[in-house]
């Protein structure tokens, strides 16, 4: 049970977050100009690494709203936490 | 009271209040202050139980939460009884009632002893071995293997005890209220520290209260009086919460810990009432102080497991503490220095002791130099080879070791003894380090794991650290928790500390027997009956893996988890395989620490409070009208209302009829509304729905499909256009929550430009809806100046009307195919609408309908339920709904998926209808459709997903999905139940009214 700090609500407790899993997976504007291959790259295809991993987190029992989380997974370790819309940083 | 074995005067022990308690049936006395073991030791009971696989003879063999043999029965009551209880943790209380488990018919006469004899024909791995062919088998195996295992009894009735959580939060928390801990948390208090201590016994001062010899001193004083004195301190301390009778359960990351509080345990059973028996803490920690101490470790030797053969520190903690000698001829078998503070104990004490026996060659430290010269025999460089008794030990016999320590030489010695204190040296407690996902390393000095790196704000202090002597825990327990708190200074910077100290070390992880190890039974892990020989069995069969070697051969297993047999377990591991004990590496330390009741982990969770369940407006009506409910996600929702004693299924039979001759009434208050605002509103209904939203007039209500990403079904129900940018959606019931999740995750993370608003309005409206041919007349009757005609309001369209003072939003929507009005009205209003629906239409016979006819009534037209006719894998093309599939719409969620390669395949499961050759036949929802019955292996073409019987059409229906379904029309198949076959033939999904002339009434 690890801390997040909401960007918008400051620290709480793990279970009043949701994990949305890998971040940084833009929908494509255009999916009918996708192959069936590059498709199934949008829809299925996620990492899954040891180490610092860039996920999407969601404030379900408090503000719901979305940001960004960069968790080491080996150690859940969070090292960095942005919003939504910004570049992931630098490790 | 044999009165020779309870030594008087002990200030631990009341004397003055004499209990009474039960064991095995027989009335026996202890005092306030012993617990269970130190009670039946005080009657001279070592032996309390059998052992799990060879049903051998067990007693006492420690004072503390390792005790592997002494786990009892408690209580006899059907609700209350508990099972696997240690008799060395639980306090003594009057009344209290035991007995021995895992025996039959009694612990002194037990039938499964005779497994003791036939051991050789039960190796490691037996019955993974043995009850693997023939497969069949397994389930005429599994009936008596279950009932051959386990220990305890589970309670068979609901537990009427009361269990409590709570959080805390504190700076520093404290597990383990021995010295080091004491230490620390004044060290941490001074230093302006909340502090949380936690202890797991009644009292603090772990070991070092009650010894009670001349040697170890602390600033001049004896160091019990010197703790006595901080304890005091401690307890007035401002700065520290002290909760005694708590165990750490789990140290998670974070620092986030569970630990459970005993309240009412050690309570004589009338006094507990109304009381909270055991409380949960939830604790946040800034930083965590490891203080747990050290466990003694036995010696592995052939019979090691006689009743009378316990730990050193055990039988001087039931001397100095409880006043209790564990035998009248003591024998103290050691391979290090600790041992001699029994050997003092017992001789302070009047005891007597027989000899020592040490492996070590010779020891020339303070204490050991004391006992020299008590004149009491020592035998070094000797081993202990073999013991007799065999309810009690009554013989041992010893033997020289030679100088490798891998066999015996020179003659057998043979000593009396009914009592063994052995002391194989001490393992740190370093279970809660490791769970928090700590390393350890290997310390080749003390043969011992001891913690090493973390990712934790977390210390590690005494001899859970690693240090055992008392020099060594308080100076570097003084100095790691000054660095720890970034403290330059201490009120203990100047502490004077004088023990003993050790200088000469041996340790062998398996002594030599003067027989083959084939021929003894040297056991590692006393509850799971393991011995030295299974290890190496496992090892010679090829495990090499510590875990594998651990679940092959069950060590480490039990309820005790191994705190006992794991150090040995590794160390023959590494010495069979000549591994390095820290290459080795240890198995996996996994919360709890020592077992939690399925009461504790709940809490007050329990009854009505398991899960919430909500309640809709029109609730009490409901149950006022005989219904009877289902659940529906977190929903009461109203099933059916039997009447004059009727089945659900006449119920749902006389439901159907009347909702399509007359009229039916549903409460739809718990379908998920989410209200629908902003300038972009049409849009994200474009781009979250498969069919097109743009043309929807305000006024106009809509049906529409959502899908997943991936194409497949996730949602539907009925939008209305409110206003200009104002919209009302409405969701299946179960899936209102993770629709509107889905939305906004959308809204804030793909399309943030969208100027949308959502908000959940599920519970802030009530829903009744009114159907069949006379629904047009009861809405008359109530809203009697709103224009109902088809002209003006049509089938699909919405109207805002008052009663009274009541807003009231009529929508003509059908999920029935019956003429329907669905009237929403704020919630505190449910309940009044209701009822004037339910009077407007008596003289139409207006008949409450539940979830089951709802379901009955949209399967004959053929309406899907999501999450029923559907699993995830349905596409809208399978569901045959193609026409809901925009063809103009640029892009929606699911649309690029519709034509992946796997999508567009033909033969995939579609939604199909079937009718029963038999008429009267119903099928069964999930039963299997198969073509051929007698081709093998058969294949399965698909299942029914709906299946009920239509008083309107006088016959069986069904829904299905089965493989190229729509090709299938009008084909025979069949349904293959366990006692006969039913043949069905594909159809239409739609059963009844399929001109859609009833919408009109």
């Amino acid at each position: 049970m690890f801390l997040i700090n909401c960007p918008y609500c400051g620290e709480r407790d793990q279970s009043e977050f949701v994990s949305g899993g890998e971040a940084h997976i833009a929908r494509p504007k255009q999916p009918t100009e996708l192959n069936d291959d590059q498709w199934a790259e949008y829809l299925f295809m996620r990492k899954n690494i040891k180490g610092v991993q860039f996920e999407r987190w969601n404030h379900a029992h408090g503000c719901r709203k979305w940001f960004n989380v960069a968790r080491d997974t080996s150690n859940d370790k969070i090292e960095k936490i942005y919003k939504m819309g910004e570049q992931p940083p630098k490790l | 009271m044999s009165k020779n074995l309870r030594i008087n005067n002990k200030q631990f022990v009341d004397e003055t209040r004499k209990l009474s308690f039960v064991f095995n049936g027989k009335k026996l006395y202890g005092y306030k202050g012993d617990t269970l073991a130190s009670a039946l030791l005080s009657n001279d009971i070592h032996l309390v139980g059998r052992s799990f696989k060879y049903h051998r003879p067990r007693g006492i063999m420690t004072s503390g939460s390792e005790e592997p043999n002494a786990i009892l029965q408690i209580g006899n009551d059907d609700a209350l009884t508990e099972p696997n209880v240690r008799a060395t943790e639980i306090e003594l209380y009057d009344g209290l009632i035991c007995n021995s488990q895992n025996c039959w018919p009694s612990v002194n006469f037990d039938i499964g002893g005779i497994n003791n004899f036939l051991s050789p024909l039960l190796p490691a791995g037996f019955y993974y071995k043995t009850f693997m062919w023939p497969a069949s088998f397994w389930e005429k195996y599994e009936y008596f293997i279950r009932k051959s295992a386990g220990l305890g009894k589970s309670p068979t009735k609901q537990d009427p005890d009361m269990y409590d959580h709570r959080y805390m939060h504190c700076d520093i928390l404290i597990v383990g209220g021995g010295v080091s801990g004491l230490v620390a948390a004044k060290i941490a208090s001074d230093d302006n520290k909340k502090v949380l201590l936690l202890e797991d016994k009644e009292l603090l001062g772990g070991s070092l209260i009650y010894d009670d010899n001349d040697i170890s001193k602390i600033d001049n004083q004896k160091s019990n009086e010197w703790l006595k004195k901080l304890i005091d301190n401690i307890k007035n301390d401002k700065n520290i919460i002290i909760k005694t009778r708590t165990s750490l359960a789990a140290y998670h990351n974070y620092n986030f810990l569970l630990a459970r509080q005993n309240l009412t345990d050690h309570l004589s059973v009338n006094d507990r009432n109304n009381k909270i028996r055991q409380r949960l803490y939830k604790i946040r920690a800034k930083k965590v102080i490891i203080s747990t101490g050290a466990i003694e470790r036995p010696q592995v030797f052939h019979n090691n497991d006689r009743p009378g053969i316990m730990l050193a520190s055990a039988v001087k903690k039931y001397i100095d503490y409880y006043g209790v000698r564990c035998g009248l001829e003591n024998v103290i078998f050691t391979n290090n220095d600790s041992a001699y503070e029994t050997a003092l104990s017992l001789h302070k004490s009047g005891t007597k002791l027989n000899a020592i026996i040490d492996i070590r060659d010779n020891s020339s430290s303070e204490i050991v130099n004391k006992v020299k010269s008590l004149g009491i025999q020592i035998y070094w460089n000797h081993t202990v080879i073999n013991t007799k008794g065999y309810k009690r030990i009554n013989k041992i016999t010893i033997m020289k070791l030679n100088d490798k320590g891998n066999d015996v030489v020179g003659k057998k010695i043979e000593l009396n003894c009914d009592c063994l204190a052995i002391s194989g040296g001490w393992t740190p407690m370093v279970h809660l380090f490791t769970q928090s996902g700590g390393k350890l390393r290997f310390d080749n000095k003390d043969n011992i794991f001891v913690p090493d790196k973390t990712n934790l704000d977390q210390l590690s202090i005494g001899s859970a650290k690693g240090d055992f002597e008392l020099d060594d825990v308080l100076k570097n327990s003084i100095k790691d928790t000054k660095k720890f708190l970034n403290i330059e200074n201490s009120n203990f910077d100047k502490i004077d500390v004088k023990c003993s100290k050790e200088k000469e070390k041996k340790n062998i992880w398996l002594l030599p027997s003067d027989r083959p190890l084939s021929k003894t039974k040297p056991f590692l892990d006393y509850q799971n009956d393991s011995t030295a020989k299974d290890i190496k069995l496992a090892l010679r069969e090829g495990f090499k893996s510590i875990e594998h070697v651990k679940r092959y051969t069950t060590t480490g297993m039990g309820t005790d988890q191994g705190k006992l047999a794991n150090m040995h377990a590794l160390g023959i591991v590494a010495d069979t395989t000549n591994t390095n004990m820290g290459d080795l590496g240890t198995t996996t330390f996994r919360p709890p620490y020592t077992p939690l009741t399925f009461g504790t982990i709940v809490g007050r969770n329990v009854g009505q409070f398991f899960d919430i369940f909500r309640k809709t407006p029109m609730h009490e009506w409901h149950v006022e009208n005989n219904a009877k409910f289902e659940n529906v996600g977190q929903w009461k929702r109203a099933w059916y209302y039997p009447k004059d004693g009727e089945t659900m299924h006449d119920a749902v039979q006389r439901e159907s009829k009347a909702a399509r001759e007359s009229s039916g009434i549903l409460d739809a208050s718990t379908l998920g509304k989410i209200d629908i605002q902003g300038t972009d509103a049409n849009e994200f209904l474009n781009r979250v729905y498969t069919n097109a939203w743009s043309k929807l007039q305000i006024g106009k209500c809509r049906y529409g499909l959502m899908l997943n990403e991936d194409g497949m079904v996730y949602d539907d129900g009925v939008t209305t256009r409110l206003g200009e940018n104002h919209y009302l959606m409405t969701t299946t019931t179960g899936g209102a929550a993770n629709v509107m999740s889905k939305l906004e995750d959308y809204l804030q993370t793909e399309w943030p430009e969208l100027d949308v608003f959502l908000t959940s309005v599920t519970d802030h409206y009530a829903t009744a809806s009114v159907c069949g041919p006379n629904a047009k007349k009861i809405i008359n009757k109530i809203f009697k100046d709103l224009d109902l005609s088809d002209e003006s309001f049509p089938h699909m369209s919405f109207k805002e009307v008052k009663l009274g003072d009541i807003n009231c939003r009529v929508m003509r929507i059908s999920f029935t195919g019956e003429l329907s009005y669905e009237i929403n009205v704020e919630a505190s209003y449910g309940k009044y609408i209701w009822e004037k629906c339910i009077e407007a239409g008596k003289e139409f016979n207006i008949t409450p309908y539940g979830t089951e006819t709802m379901h009955l009534l949209r399967a004959e037209k053929g309406f899907i339920i999501v999450g029923q006719d559907t699993d995830g894998t349905m596409t809208p093309v399978d569901l045959q709904m193609d026409w809901i599939i925009s063809k103009k719409k640029y892009d929606f969620i699911g649309k690029r998926s519709l034509y992946r390669s796997d999508t567009i395949r033909e033969d995939r499961k579609q939604l199909v209808g079937l009718l029963t050759d038999d008429p009267n036949e119903i099928l069964e929802e999930g039963a299997q459709i198969v073509k051929d019955e007698n081709k093998k292996p058969v294949d399965m073409l698909g299942h029914v997903t709906s299946s009920y019987f239509s008083p309107t059409l006088k016959k069986s229906i069904a829904l299905a999905v089965l493989k190229e379904g729509k090709q299938l029309k009008g084909q025979k198949l069949l349904v293959p139940m366990i006692d006969k076959t039913i043949k069905v033939t594909v159809s239409d999904t739609i059963f009844l009214d399929k001109e859609n002339e009833r919408i009109n009434g």
